[in-house]
This record gives structure tokens, sequence and C-alpha cells, in this order.
């Protein structure tokens, strides 16, 4: 199920460089409204670089279009209020709060309330943290079935659920694009799956776009509409999930060989592990 | 359990003391403020007063250096822009009592969101180096901006007057600012009931995950340094009315690390840290003063040997803090509770 229409985000010769290492060199791809797009590549190619050229952390040279505007010039959290919401790979949420207030902090370039609102806790602060709460519970928390840790504190959570918090706090930035660094890095395989399916169920009822970087290579292909291959921080091949397992050079920069079969053969191991 | 039914009372659950047995201890403890004037003297009413406008400064920086993570040793500086603010309001314009105390504490937010700058850039200790600037900075225009400071010799603070009553004993003073007090803690801590608390927390814990989120760095730590030094400088105004001169050297950089000390003592990023620390820390050495007072009849050398022995002790009790309990006095509490919560089914 492709989206269609104009591109959603348009990336467009990203050229990045640290001192002598090019993370990314003229890195140009669509990623297509309602779409499930995914960045795989080995280890160093530059996916995370690319997350944050695109969030604002790096500033690259080339550009970045959101829904048609160009925003390489924004800081932050502008982009972030724009509807640009992203993971991290190594989770980055805040250890000492509870899973109800991470989830929270998401919302907050949405909301008005001043510091006067603040500490008096009437009127507009008591109306928009109330309408929150029953949105984070209501959309959120039952959807990624966290209600039995809403209260607990984020640092004392397994990994998968915390994994998930950071999810849950993503979309409670109500995002036009949710980026994703390795959802299911470190998963076993159920986690994964649920992840997968959380993943499939935010862009059919949310209308989420979702931009993803993953190594799982079964989820990838089973639930992508388009894939990008980074590899020394360049586009080496986009497309059909099936076309870039087809590409050659991709099985190069994953295997050492061009053998597109001993490809598919890994790809295959990978995806029934997933299945 | 109450989590079950969260659905139906968000309102319940988000409330400021989310159970009746909280809510009665609240009304206990504001009763015995009430009655605490009646059942002592002057000294205590004093004292009271005192550590009041202490809690207030401690829960400013506290807000500032607990929850948003950027230490400051400016606290007094900011204080003092407070007091001159009021003394200078009250000495020469004779407006009025309560509208000084909030002219005291807008000018203090705007001098602290000045001297807030840095934060953008430098954290730590290099952040608490450039705020001992401001204290510096801040000291020399107290004492040399004579025009309107009187220079070293300082203003004199008519008393504050509240429907025509002058407020000149502690005793007075204290139905104004113990409860001035509490309405300001109640505010800290509806703060962090809101989404403005929240970013304070976000850029304190992770300043880079909190850009993602939509909090923009500058603008929040400013806001801090506004709120923060706006307590500061109302504590200072009460100070002003309080001991009724204000002079370059009431405000000095030993006094903004006593606020450090108490919210460290208290604990840090925790609205009841900021009071028990500052209560500490203000009584504590008055109560060694008391102890010494106790044996001098049967020891009559017992100020002189002992006087300096007090500051050790109240040293030591710092350090000790630091070392056994490093989450402060607010920790303590907290396990005391939960033992006497589960007292006598468990212990
Ligand atoms: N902050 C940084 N400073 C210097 N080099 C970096 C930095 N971030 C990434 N790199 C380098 O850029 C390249 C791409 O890294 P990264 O984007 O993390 O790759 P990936 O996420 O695909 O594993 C690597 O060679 C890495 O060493
Ligand atoms: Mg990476």
């Amino acid at each position: 199920m492709a989206g269609d229409g104009t591109p959603i985000l348009e990336v467009d010769a990203l050229t990045l460089a640290f001192g002598g290492v090019r993370a990314l060199s003229g890195v140009t791809f669509p990623v297509a409204r309602g779409s499930i797009t995914s960045v795989i590549g080995p280890n160093g190619a530059g996916k995370t670089s690319l997350f944050n050229s695109i969030s604002g952390f790096y500033r690259p040279q080339g550009s970045v279009r959101f829904e048609g505007q160009s925003i390489e010039r924004l800081a932050p959290p502008k982009r972030a209020k724009l509807g640009l919401a992203r993971t991290f790979q190594n989770i980055a949420l805040f250890r000492g709060m509870t899973v109800l207030d991470n989830i929270k902090l998401g919302r907050h370039a949405h909301m008005r309330t001043g510091v006067l609102d603040a500490l008096f806790y009437l009127g507009r602060a008591r109306r928009e943290e109330m309408e929150l709460r029953r949105d984070v519970e209501e959309r959120i928390i039952d959807f990624l079935e966290i209600d039995h840790i809403r209260k607990a504190p984020v640092g004392s959570l397994p990994y998968g659920l915390q994994k998930r918090v950071e999810l849950a706090r993503a979309l409670a930035m109500r995002p036009k694009v949710l980026m994703l660094d390795e959802p299911v890095a470190g998963m076993n395989r159920e986690e994964t799956e649920d992840m997968a399916r959380f993943i499939l169920d935010v862009r059919e009822e949310w209308g989420v776009t979702v931009l993803m970087v993953e190594h799982d290579m079964g989820m990838v292909m089973d639930i992508s509409d388009h894939v990008v291959v980074l590899n020394f921080g360049q586009v080496i091949a986009q497309g059909l999930p099936r076309d870039v397992q087809a590409d050659p050079q991709v099985a190069a920069a994953y295997l050492g060989s061009g053998n597109v079969d001993d490809l598919r053969a890994k790809l295959g191991a990978d995806a029934r592990k997933v299945a | 359990m109450r989590i079950a039914s969260a659905k139906e009372s968000y309102a319940t659950d988000e409330a400021l003391f989310d159970s009746a047995v909280q809510r009665a201890w609240f009304a206990v403890l504001l009763l015995a403020l009430a009655l605490f004037p009646f059942t002592v003297n002057q000294y205590w009413a004093y004292l009271a007063c005192l550590a009041a406008i202490n809690v207030i400064s401690a829960t400013g920086l506290n807000i500032l250096t607990g929850y948003t993570g950027l230490v400051s040793l400016g606290q007094a500086a900011f204080m003092g822009v407070g007091a001159y603010t009021v003394a200078v309001l009250e000495a020469r314009l004779g407006t009025p009592f309560l509208l000084n105390l909030l002219l005291g504490g807008c000018m203090a937010a705007a001098v602290g969101m000045v001297f807030g700058i840095p934060s953008l850039r430098v954290k730590g200790l290099y952040l608490a180096i450039s705020t001992i600037a401001a204290s510096f900075i801040l000291h020399f225009v107290f004492a040399n901006w004579t025009s309107v400071t009187k220079g070293v010799s300082g203003i004199n603070v008519p008393p504050a007057r509240l429907f025509g009553i002058d407020l000149d004993t502690p005793f007075k003073l204290y139905w104004v600012i113990v409860p001035l007090a509490v309405l300001m803690l109640l505010g800290a801590a509806n703060l962090f009931r809101t989404r403005v608390g929240r970013a304070f927390i976000a850029v304190r814990d992770r300043d880079i995950s909190a850009e993602v989120l939509g909090i923009p760095l500058l603008r929040t730590k400013l806001t801090s340094f506004a709120l923060s030094s706006f307590y500061a400088g109302v504590a200072g105004g009460l100070w002003a009315y309080f001991f009724r001169v204000v002079t370059p050297e009431s405000f000095p950089l030993l006094m903004s690390i006593f606020f450090l000390a108490a919210i460290i003592v208290g604990g840090m990023g925790t609205i009841l840290g900021g009071i028990l620390g500052a209560v500490f820390m203000t009584l504590v050495p008055e109560l060694l003063k008391l102890g010494v007072g106790v044996v001098s009849p049967f020891w009559p050398e017992a100020a002189v040997v002992l006087s300096p022995v007090r500051t050790v002790v109240f040293g030591a009790l710092i350090v000790g803090f630091l070392v056994f309990e490093p989450q402060g006095l607010t920790e303590m509490w907290r396990r005391t509770r939960r033992f006497f919560h589960l007292w006598p089914f468990k212990t």
C-alpha cells in the first residue's frame, strides 16, 4: 500500500562531513505521504547522521523539504512543531520521569499554557492538562497497551517497553512524519512482531507517514513500501523491497559479494524469523 | 487500585494532593502555621519569618538548579535586586507594600533573565562561575549607583503597612510572610503539573531530546532563570521589610552558597526539598546556639568553648548529608513515611 501524491518529505542532495569522514554525500530520496519508507545499510553507512540532519541537529549541505517547505534552516524544536517526530537508536527517554510524564512531554509544542497559567493552575493550564491526559490515555496508552506501567519511572522498565514508551511520546507530538531509528534493535521476536504491528497500525489509524532505519531485514521487507539503501553515505539503491533485494550492489554492500541469491537467502531467513 | 479507575478520575489523579489523607495533613499543617505565633515569643516568630523568607528563595533556586539543572550562585544577588527595588519604592515613593513586593520580584526576574543568557552556552561549574560574576556586578551596582542606592550606607526601609497597620514586629510580619511563602510554594508545585515544569525537567535531564520534542532550550532556560529570580526578588523584598535596612553587604556571595547548600541538603528537584533544606539551614545554627545556652548555667565557659564547635558541627552536618543522604532530607522523610505507612504490619 504505497502512498501517493507529492512526497511529504523530500531529502535532496544532503552532504555532511565530520572532519575527513563523509557521513552523507548527495543523499536524495522522497518519502511518500502515508508510506512506510525504510533506510537500510551497514553500520556506519550514515543512517543516524541522516536522521540527525532531518531533525535539525546537524547542518548538512543540501535541502530538506517538508510538505513542500524548506526546513533546513529551522531549529529542531520548530521542525518538531511542524510534525516531525522521532525516536532514537539509544532510547532518549527521561529516565527519572514516569511513563505518563514522558509521553506528555511530547505534546509540549502544541500547548499554550504559560508561566502564569501554570503557577495558578487555573483556566487554560487546567483545561489543557486535562485534555492532554485524556488524549494520552485514550489514544496512546490504550493503543500501545502500556496501561499497566503509566506511573512507573521509565528507568525501571525493560528495554522493549522503553522503546514502546518512546514511540508513545513521539505519537503524542501529533506527528505527520514519524522517524524511528532502529525501533526493534535488541528486541526478541515477540517484541519485534508487536512493534511491527504497532508501526502498521500507526500508519493505518493515525495516517502517519513512517520513515525508519532498521537492521531487521525481515521486518523491513515485510512492512516497507519504499526502501532506501545507504552505503558509505551514498544511496546505492532505492525502490520497492523486492527490487532492492534483487540489486547486486546491495548484495555487495551487505555480503561483500554481488550474488543476489545469497542476499535473498539471508533475507528469507530473517523474514521467516520474524513472521 | 487507583490506576484501574484512572479514566474516570483524571482530575483527581492529577490533583496536587491526590488523597484525602494528604489534604487532611495539609489542613493540619496550615492550622499549625496559623496557631504557631500565639504559642511562642518574638524570637521564635523572628526565626519563623526568616525561615519562610529563606524557603521562598531556596524554592526559587530549586526551580532553576534542582529542576532545570542550571547551577547558580547568583540567588542572593537577585534577592538584593528585589530588596533594593522594594527599599527604593517604599522609601521614595511610598507605593503599597504588596505592589512593591510584586515589582521587586519582577525587577529581579528581568535582571536574572539577563544573567541567564550565558546558560545557553555554558553549564555546570562554568555557569556557576558566570553567575558569580552576576553577584559581583550587582554588588558593584548596589555600592556605586549612589543616587539610587545611597551607596555603602544603604537605604533605611520604613515598616510595611497593610490595612493601616504598621508591620513592624516579626509577629505582625509573620501574617504576611508565611502565607506568601505557602502561596509561592503551591505555585511552584503547580508548575510541575504542567508543560512548563515538565519542560524544565526535560532540559535538565537531556537537552538534546528536549529539543526534538519541540522544547526551545534558550527560552526554557531563561524562563527558569526569570521564575527563580522572581522568587528571589520577592524573598529579598520581604527581607528588606523584615530587617528594615538594605546595604550592598546584605546579600553576599556566601548567602548564595547558603541557598545552594539548602537545596542540596533538602533535596534537589523536589518542592519539599526547598522547604526542608531552608528550614534546616536556618534553624540548626540557632538550635545549636540554644544548646550552648542550655548548658552555660552549669558550665560558664560553654559559650567560649562551644561557639567554634557549633560552626564545625553545622559544617559536619552538611558534609554528612552530602555523603550519606545525597537525595537530601526529602528522601529521609519519604523513608520515614513509608515506614509508618506499613507499620505495624510490616517493617
Ligand atoms: N558526531 C560525529 N562525529 C564524528 N563522526 C561521526 C559522528 N556521527 C557519525 N559519525 C561518523 O559518520 C559515519 C556515519 O555514522 P552513522 O550515521 O552513525 O551511521 P549508522 O547510523 O548508519 O550506523 C560513521 O563513519 C561515523 O563514525
Ligand atoms: Mg545508527
